[in-house]
C-alpha cells in the first residue's frame, strides 16, 4: 500500500505473536526486511529510469467502460532486468492504492528509499530480475506520472479536476495493455502479478486477455470488495471532499486539501494493520509524556503514528487520485462483469496463484477462498496458500520470505 | 501422521492402482510427494488438498497445484464427480468426521482410494491385553495424550462402515511392515491396510 516505506525491524519483531503457530525461529526469520541496500547492493536493480509512454491522442481516444473518452493517455512505467530473446520472460507487476511505477531500485545515488516492492524485485529476490523482465506502470488515475485528475485536460488547458472521467480497473488493464503490447511490442506475459488493487488488476487481466497471460499471480486481494471495505473507503473520500479547501476537485491553483487527505490515509493505514500488530507495535503507549494529559493533542503513540503517515501521504498523493482510485476498487465486481465469477474464470486461460494473509481482515482469506473454488469449477490450475502472518492487510508488502519461496516455484512451474 | 518405516510402498502400491491419465484429487497430500510421482509415472492431472502451511509451500516448490484446506470442512465446493480418483492416504485417523469426509470423497470422486493404520492388528492388541497400556508401535508412535490420530479403527470396523453405508470395497491390499501381504486373516495381521471403495449404487 505503501511507497518506499522503511520497516524498522525491531517495531515488527514486537509484533510477532507469541502464541501463534509461528514459532519464534521461524518468526525470526520473518522480520520484514524492506529497503535492505543501496543502489549498489548485489540484490538491487540499481538505479532506474522512469519512462513515458503516451498514446489515445485525439480523435482516436481510449472509450473507457463508463462509455466516456479520455486521450491522449501518458502511462508511466519502470523496468528491470532485460527481455530474453524469444520475449518470453515478461512479468508485469501491478500496484495497489498508493502505489506506482517506482517498484525496485533507486532514482539516484542518493535516494534515500527503494521502489515500494523493492524487498521482492532484484537479482535472486522472488520477482527474479536476473531472470526476467520485470514491468511496472503506474495505473491512469493516478497521480504519479500517468495521465489522472491532476494532468493537464486538453479541453482547457488546466487540470482535469472532477472533469477526469472515472476509470475502472479494467480501463486500468487496457491501458497497460497498450504500452505492453503495443509499445514495449511483447507477444506475451509470463506472468501478471499485484497485492490488493493490484491483484483485481491481475484478475482482470487474466480475463480480457485470455491468450496474452500464462499466469497471474493474486496476494491479498479480492474479485470484490466487501461491503466493509467500501464503507472504509466512502469514509476516506468523504474525509476528502468535506475539507473546504477540497472546493469540488479544482484546487490545483491555491491549498490543497492536505486535512482531507491525511484523515482519508490514516483511516485506510488502519484497514492495513491489524488488532495484533497495533497492540504489539504501539500498544496503549502514550508518545512522550508519562502521563495523561487531559487534552486532544495526539500523546498515544498510535495516534502519532497515524498522523504521521497522514501528513507524508500529502507529500506525495493527489486528493483527487484518491477518489477516483478508490471508486475504482469499489466499483470492481469479476463475476458481476461476467455473469458470474466461474464464467469469467472460464474464459481465463491463465495458471493461478492466490495467497491469502490470515490476519488480513479487509480482503479476507475466506474471500480468496470464494475466488479459488469459482476457479476450480471452471476447471482453472489454481494454488491457493493463506499465510499465517500479523501484520493485517500489508502482510503482502512485509512478509517476504515465505512469499519469495512461493513466487519463484510457481513463476518457475510456468511453461512458456 | 501415521509414521511408517518405508512410507514409498504406499505410494508405490497407490501409483499402481491408478490409470494413466486419471484425474486426482489427493486430501492430506502432505508434501505432495505422491502426486509428483503420479504427475511423472502416470501422467494425471491432479491437485492436493492440506491444512499446514508448510506443506503447501512443499507442493508449490514441487510444482504441485494445491489449495490450502480443512477437510472437516467437508467437500462441499468441490463438484459431485469431478475426480476419477480421491485419495486419502493415512489421513482418515486424523479427521474429526471420517464419516462425512469418506461420504464426500465418494461424492466428489468416482473411486475412493483410502488407507489407515490397521488397530486390530495382534501387536497392538498384545500390548492391550498384556501391558494393559495403550499400544504404542513404530507405525503408531504417539502417547494417548499427545496423538493426533483421533479416529482410529480396526480393518474390521472399516468394512462394518462400508457396509453400512452402502460404500462397496472394490479391492484390498494389505501390507506389514512395509511388505504386501495377503488377505488371510487381515484384520490380525495387516499392520496397514489400502481399499479401493466405490458407492454401491451409481447415480
Amino acid at each position: 500500500m505503501e511507497k518506499g516505506k522503511v520497516i524498522d525491524s525491531k517495531d515488527f519483531s514486537k509484533a510477532l505473536p507469541g502464541k501463534n503457530s509461528v514459532d519464534k525461529a521461524e518468526a525470526a526469520k520473518q522480520i520484514p526486511v524492506n529497503s535492505a541496500g543501496t543502489a549498489a547492493s548485489d540484490d538491487s536493480v540499481g538505479i532506474v529510469v522512469p519512462h513515458d509512454y503516451e498514446f489515445a491522442h485525439p480523435p482516436g481516444e481510449m472509450v473507457l467502460e463508463s462509455g466516456r473518452k479520455l486521450g491522449p493517455v501518458n502511462i508511466r512505467y519502470e523496468t528491470y532486468g532485460e527481455l530474453n530473446r524469444e520475449k518470453t520472460n515478461a512479468v508485469l507487476i501491478l500496484h495497489a492504492l498508493s502505489g506506482d511505477a517506482h517498484a525496485a531500485g533507486f532514482h539516484s545515488q542518493d535516494d534515500k528509499s527503494p521502489g515500494w516492492w523493492d524487498a521482492m524485485i532484484g537479482p535472486g529476490k522472488a520477482f527474479d530480475t536476473s531472470r526476467y523482465f520485470v514491468i511496472c506502470s503506474n495505473v491512469i488515475g493516478g497521480c504519479q506520472g500517468s495521465t489522472g485528475p491532476a494532468s493537464i485536460n486538453p479541453a482547457s488547458g488546466k487540470p482535469y479536476g472532477l472533469l477526469f472521467p472515472v476509470v475502472t480497473v479494467y480501463d486500468m488493464v487496457r491501458a497497460q495493455y497498450e504500452l505492453v503490447a503495443n509499445h514495449l511490442k511483447l507477444p506475451s506475459l509470463h506472468a501478471v502479478a499485484g497485492g490488493s488493487m493490484g491483484g483485481m488488476q491481475a484478475l482482470a487481466w487474466s480475463v480480457q486477455y485470455p491468450d496474452y497471460v500464462r499466469s497471474a499471480l493474486i496476494l491479498a486481494s479480492t474479485a470484490r470488495i466487501t461491503a466493509q471495505g467500501i464503507a472504509f473507503d466512502a469514509v476516506g473520500r468523504n474525509a476528502i471532499i468535506s475539507d473546504p479547501r477540497w472546493k469540488n476537485g479544482n484546487y490545483y491553483d491555491g491549498e490543497i486539501p492536505a486535512r482531507g487527505l491525511s484523515v482519508a490515509r490514516m483511516v485506510g493505514h488502519i484497514t492495513y494493520l491489524s488488532d495484533l500488530s497495533m497492540g504489539m507495535k504501539f500498544g496503549r503507549k502514550l508518545q512522550t509524556r508519562q502521563k495523561y494529559g487531559y487534552d486532544f493533542t495526539d500523546e498515544f503513540e498510535v495516534e502519532s503514528y497515524l498522523q504521521h503517515q497522514g501528513d507524508k501521504f500529502v507529500e506525495r498523493f493527489d486528493a483527487n487520485s484518491y477518489l477516483y482510485i478508490t471508486k475504482a476498487m469499489d466499483y470492481f465486481d469479476l463475476g458481476e462483469k461476467y455473469g458470474s465469477l466461474p464464467q469469467a474464470f472460464g474464459i481465463a486461460k491463465a495458471k493461478y496463484l492466490v495467497v491469502s494473509f490470515s490476519s488480513d481482515w479487509l480482503y479476507p482469506p475466506y474471500q480468496s477462498k470464494e475466488m479459488v473454488f469459482a476457479m476450480m469449477k471452471s476447471g482453472r490450475d489454481v494454488s491457493y496458500i493463506e499465510i499465517n502472518a500479523p501484520y493485517g492487510h500489508d502482510s503482502f508488502l512485509l512478509e517476504t520470505v515465505r512469499q519469495k519461496k512461493i513466487i519463484e516455484s510457481f513463476l518457475e512451474s510456468i511453461d512458456v | 501422521m501415521f509414521n511408517i518405516e518405508r512410507p514409498h510402498l504406499n505410494y508405490r502400491i497407490i501409483t499402481e492402482l491408478i490409470e494413466q491419465g486419471s484425474n486426482v484429487l489427493d486430501l492430506g497430500c502432505g508434501n505432495g510427494e505422491l502426486l509428483y510421482k503420479l504427475k511423472k509415472e502416470k501422467n494425471v492431472s491432479g491437485r492436493g488438498v492440506d491444512i499446514e502451511e508448510r506443506m503447501i509451500m512443499e507442493c508449490i516448490s514441487k510444482g504441485i497445484s494445491v489449495f490450502q484446506g480443512n477437510l472437516d470442512e467437508g467437500l462441499k465446493d468441490y463438484a459431485t464427480d469431478s475426480y476419477d480418483y480421491v485419495i486419502l492416504n493415512q489421513t482418515l485417523q486424523v479427521t474429526h468426521k471420517p464419516v462425512l469426509v469418506l461420504k464426500e470423497m465418494l461424492r466428489v470422486g468416482r473411486k475412493a482410494i483410502i488407507s489407515f493404520p490397521n488397530f486390530g492388528q495382534i501387536k497392538l492388541r498384545f500390548q492391550l491385553l498384556l501391558k494393559g497400556r495403550m499400544p504404542v508401535t513404530k507405525g503408531l508412535p504417539y502417547q494417548w495424550y499427545n496423538t493426533p490420530n483421533i479416529h482410529l479403527c480396526t480393518r474390521k470396523d472399516f468394512v462394518v462402515l462400508c457396509r453400512e453405508n452402502d460404500i462397496r470395497i472394490l479391492r484390498e491390499i494389505d501390507t506389514n511392515k512395509s511388505r504386501r501381504i495377503n488377505s488371510f486373516m487381515a484384520n490380525l495381521r495387516a499392520s496397514e491396510v489400502i481399499f479401493i471403495l466405490e458407492k454401491s449404487v451409481r447415480k
